[in-house]
């Protein structure tokens, strides 16, 4: 089957990206991120989880201009768009770093370690980057 | 059982494609079907022609190629990762104004929708990485 | 599910966020690195000993011996190779690895 005839229909499968790094540190967030945008054209039924230094992905202000690479943060906003909207962030996580809700950039669902863990059960095809 | 197998990293640096290609073989001697290798991140640097380890250690590219040549796997390298990394097959090589190709036999650049596409149509999926 | 873990301990949170993300019922298997979780006397071992109430916990044989620590696995974690391994793999319905 072609990628063409995959997107059209027929199987749709839980896909989970779990996101546990810091951007820029390594290029795990950025191209996992780019799995996600372009897997939103199969039409399957995505989650996002940021969990760990992964939480570190969706603060706001993120300013790269000093280290010369580039600023993907604002595509975490464009997720929506394409009908990435079920964005999970662990509650342990954020907190083990002082931050909140307030702190990132985009609309998410916070979870505890035993929801995440739930959710986690619930999916069919679970991606670590 | 239908395995599509994801490798995040290179060659030598980090144990990852040692071990898929350890869990691919025995995947294969047990019966079941590789639908996909494809290799993402530094993975695509699995797929160098140019890679030239000391006589009396494994050939981690070689034996990638001769599995698939034997089994008919498809191996697939990321194309926007390759391109990151400097991995072109011919095509690639004079699409981008480069002067040489590098891929190894028994590999073919891709976009990331084969990924996908391998976890859709397996059964497992198994990501070996850093 | 299947969780495989390949980080070392004392190196990683890798361990110690999968076993906080495990269900019951869940098998871990220790490969790579990650099988110095299954070392005895340790300053994980405890914390490997409590969560073996819930979960199942294998090492991947070869990764053990080729880092010297034949004999000295906890009781209680399962030995496999890689035939094993990939028996597991389809025992369960998933594979999570935690990297």
């Amino acid at each position: 089957m072609s990628d063409e005839e995959m997107m059209e229909g027929g199987v749709q499968k839980k896909f989970c990206y779990v996101n546990r790094t810091a951007p820029y540190g390594t290029v795990y967030a950025l191209e996992s991120l780019e799995v996600v945008l372009i897997g939103a054209a199969f039409e399957q039924d995505v989650s996002v989880i940021f969990m760990d230094d992964g939480v570190f992905q969706l603060t706001k202000g993120q300013d790269t201009a000093g280290i010369g690479m580039k600023n993907f943060s604002p595509t975490y906003r464009a997720l929506e768009m394409y009908d990435v909207e079920k964005l999970y962030v662990s509650k342990e996580s954020l907190e083990a770093r002082g931050l909140s809700e307030d702190d990132l950039l985009v609309d998410v669902e916070v979870k505890t370690a035993a929801e995440i863990r739930d959710l986690m059960e619930e999916q069919d095809v679970i991606l670590t980057f | 059982m239908k395995f599509t197998i994801q490798i995040n990293e290179g060659p030598y640096t980090h144990q990852a494609s040692d071990t898929a290609y350890n869990f691919a073989t025995a995947a294969l001697a047990a019966g079941h079907e590789i639908y996909r290798v494809f290799f993402y991140h530094d993975g695509v640097n699995n797929a160098t022609r140019l890679s030239t380890p000391p006589q009396d250690d494994r050939n981690v590219i070689n034996r990638w190629s001769d599995l698939a040549a034997k089994h008919n796997l498809d191996l697939v390298v990321c194309v926007a990762a390759a391109q990151r990394r400097g991995i072109a097959d011919a095509d690639e090589a004079k699409r981008n104004g480069k002067n040489a190709d590098n891929i190894a036999p028994g590999f073919r650049i891709s976009g990331l929708g084969q990924l996908i596409e391998g976890g859709i149509q397996s059964d497992r999926l198994v990501v070996f990485g850093d | 599910m299947l969780h495989t873990v390949n980080k070392s301990p004392f190196q990683k949170n890798t361990f110690e966020s999968c076993i906080k993300h495990a269900a019951k019922g869940s098998a871990v298997l220790l490969i790579e690195d990650g099988v110095y979780a299954a070392l005895k006397d340790s300053a994980v071992s405890a914390k490997v000993q409590q969560a073996m109430g819930d979960i199942t916990f294998y090492a991947l044989e070869p990764d053990v011996n080729a880092r010297g620590l034949k004999g000295k696995v906890m009781d209680g974690i399962n030995l496999v190779d890689y035939a094993g391994f990939v028996d597991l793999t389809v025992k369960f319905d998933r594979v999570q690895s935690w990297l």
